[in-house]
């Protein structure tokens, strides 16, 4: 068997053509992020055998859902995958229950009988059973669509920017209940986003689609630390770094984190410690220096290793990659700063960081 | 102006009954594969599909009539047909009338269906299939639940067209009491005779009919938005 998802379409509208071929990890959650019109919801679709990529090729984990070359295509109804579509899509016929049951009832193996219940209960609906499906917030709405996918028992799960028609209060209240499935359950997720802040939070792999074609693809922090990326990436440039709660620092009302890199300090958050937290590093927020700086006011200064550098779109301005202990770093400089500290790759410098941004 | 309707304004009342209702349940089964393959079909063969069975709309009932009598004849298509599988010749029997009733107001089922299955839209029916619901579980458990709107219009409508109908009747089934004799001939038959009094009697009968269907269709078309959109 054969871990991992496997997708190579090619597809060609009037205007539009989407050319990918993608080797994803057979768990956790991969976010498909780029802008409107690159190819995102397309890609998804061709996975899901909604859309008809001829001469395409599909696996999943080892079962192949599309090889044109053998003349197999799975209809997407014999495909064990959850769709979550961008408007939640309920029957509108059927009452909340109805709708849940409609893919329980329909999903291979055996069904104990409090799946319904426990489900609903994991994503805060269970007060909503019978209620009719059309007197629902946009939320709860978008909620019952996400467990009804899960009643299916899919073996991949497919997002298509659940909370892109939300408001920013409703898409607060649901990335809890993302972040907790992504901690709870074991199923491949394929998440298509516009949004970095979603993806900051619950991806692990990242895919960049850019135009119909794949940009990066990769691990999510290594990914965007890439010099490479086309410039809708790069003006937003920035890393973002796992780390650990460590401690607090009641005098300075300041908390301490740790990553491989060293420790960066926080304004006072009131979390366990050892807990698990993904911060933001962006690159316009890093400056370089050569020696350890002590008379400054900037808290965060991380030692690190200059990997490469690429220009941006500004000629002023460069991108450098840094090696923090195993953790990349980007920082946005002068190009002139870079000559004037002879930087070049293998220099080692301090990185001062002016913000850090806690994700979650 | 005492006896209401006489034995044989009731025969024709009941007959007329009996064949709305069978041509209505025969095209509700025959109507909506037809009705759902014109909704989403992208073949070429979409449009001139959709006109024959239109045609019965604007065609006399005289020329349907004619050119169903001729196939259904001794040596017609549906006459050879029907005498070598040992049903005989249907032209003025109650067979003749249901066949020419389905073809003549297959218009009044199919149109209402398709908009109702169009209405629906591509979205419904996708969820459903990652759902794991195959295509004809998708058509009864997705398509008709949310079509019922198109299925009540289509059945009341066709309901109250075959109720109607006159010239093709008179073509095909001629005037026989009890088998092929409906309401809307013996009025003619009584205008014919002098009988006013019992040609006003069936005639305001199907007026109140009419009215009635036309009052349940516009309540359906009121509470029908909701339809609309799923």
């Amino acid at each position: 068997m054969i871990a991992g998802i496997r997708a190579r379409f090619s597809i060609s509208y009037a205007a539009f053509h989407l050319d990918v071929d993608l080797h994803l990890p057979g768990s956790g959650v991969t976010a498909l992020f780029g802008s409107s019109g690159s190819g995102k919801t397309t890609c998804l679709r061709a996975i899901a055998g909604l859309e008809r990529a001829p001469g395409g090729y599909l696996s999943v984990n080892g079962e192949v859902w599309q090889d044109d070359a053998t003349s197999r295509f799975v209809p997407t109804h014999k495909r064990r995958l959850g769709y979550v579509f961008q408007e939640a899509s309920l029957f509108s016929h059927l009452s909340v229950r109805g709708n849940l049951e409609y893919g329980l009832k329909r999903a291979a193996g055996e069904t104990k009988g409090d799946r319904l219940e426990h489900t609903a209960e994991q994503l805060g609906i269970a007060s909503l059973l019978d209620r009719s499906s059309e007197r629902l917030s946009g939320g709860e709405r978008q909620r019952v669509a996400i467990a009804r996918a899960l009643l299916a028992r899919p073996r991949l799960l497919l997002l298509d920017e659940p909370l892109a028609s939300l408001d920013l209060r409703r898409r607060r209240e649901i990335l809890p209940y993302l972040e907790r499935l992504h901690d709870e359950l074991d199923i491949p997720t394929i998440y298509v986003s516009h949004m970095p802040d979603e993806v900051a939070r619950l991806a692990d792999h990242l895919v960049l689609l850019d135009n119909g074609a794949v940009a990066a693809s990769g691990p999510l922090q290594e990914t965007l630390a890439r010099l490479d990326l086309p410039s809708t990436f790069t003006d937003n440039a920035g890393v973002f770094i796992d780390a650990a709660f460590d401690g607090h620092d009641d005098a300075d009302d300041l908390t301490r984190l740790s990553f491989s890199g060293g420790t960066i300090f926080v304004p006072r958050r009131a979390q366990a410690i050892g807990k698990r937290v993904r911060c933001r590093i962006e690159a316009r927020d890093v400056s370089l220096t050569l020696h350890k700086q002590s008379g400054t006011s900037i808290l965060n200064i991380i030692p690190a290793v200059v990997v490469d550098m690429a220009p941006t779109e500004h000629a002023a301005q460069v991108l450098v990659r840094l090696d923090a202990a195993g953790t990349p770093l980007l920082a946005r400089v002068t190009r002139r700063s870079w000559h004037n500290l002879g930087l070049a790759p293998g220099s080692s410098v301090w990185a001062q960081v002016k913000t850090v941004v806690l994700i979650g | 102006m005492n006896a209401s309707f006489t034995h044989g304004d009731l025969e024709a009342i009941w007959l007329t009954v009996e064949l709305a209702a069978l041509v209505t349940i025969l095209l509700l089964a025959l109507g909506s594969p037809i009705a759902w393959w014109l909704a989403r079909t992208p073949s070429r063969w979409k449009r001139p599909v959709a006109a024959l069975v239109a045609l019965p709309l604007i065609l006399p009932p005289t020329v349907l009539g004619f050119y169903l009598l001729v196939a259904m004849g001794p040596h017609g298509p549906i006459g050879l047909l029907t005498q070598s599988v040992g049903l005989g010749l249907l032209p003025f029997t109650f067979g003749g009338l249901v066949v020419a009733s389905v073809i003549y107001s297959l218009p009044f089922m199919i149109q209402p269906l398709q908009n109702a299955f169009e209405s629906i839209g591509e979205r419904p029916l996708e969820v459903a299939a990652t759902l794991r619901a195959g295509p004809l579980d998708r058509f009864f458990s997705i398509a008709v639940p949310l079509a019922r709107r198109g299925f009540i219009a289509g059945a009341i409508l066709t309901f109250a067209h075959t109720v109607g109908e006159f010239g093709v009747v008179l073509m095909i089934g001629g005037n026989i009491p009890g088998q092929t004799r409906v309401a809307s001939v013996l009025i003619y038959d009584h205008v014919e005779a002098f009988e006013y009094t019992q040609a006003h009697w069936l005639s305001a009968l199907l007026v109140v009919f009419a009215f009635a269907a036309l009052v349940g269709i516009g309540s359906l078309t009121i509470g029908g938005g909701k339809a609309a959109k799923p």
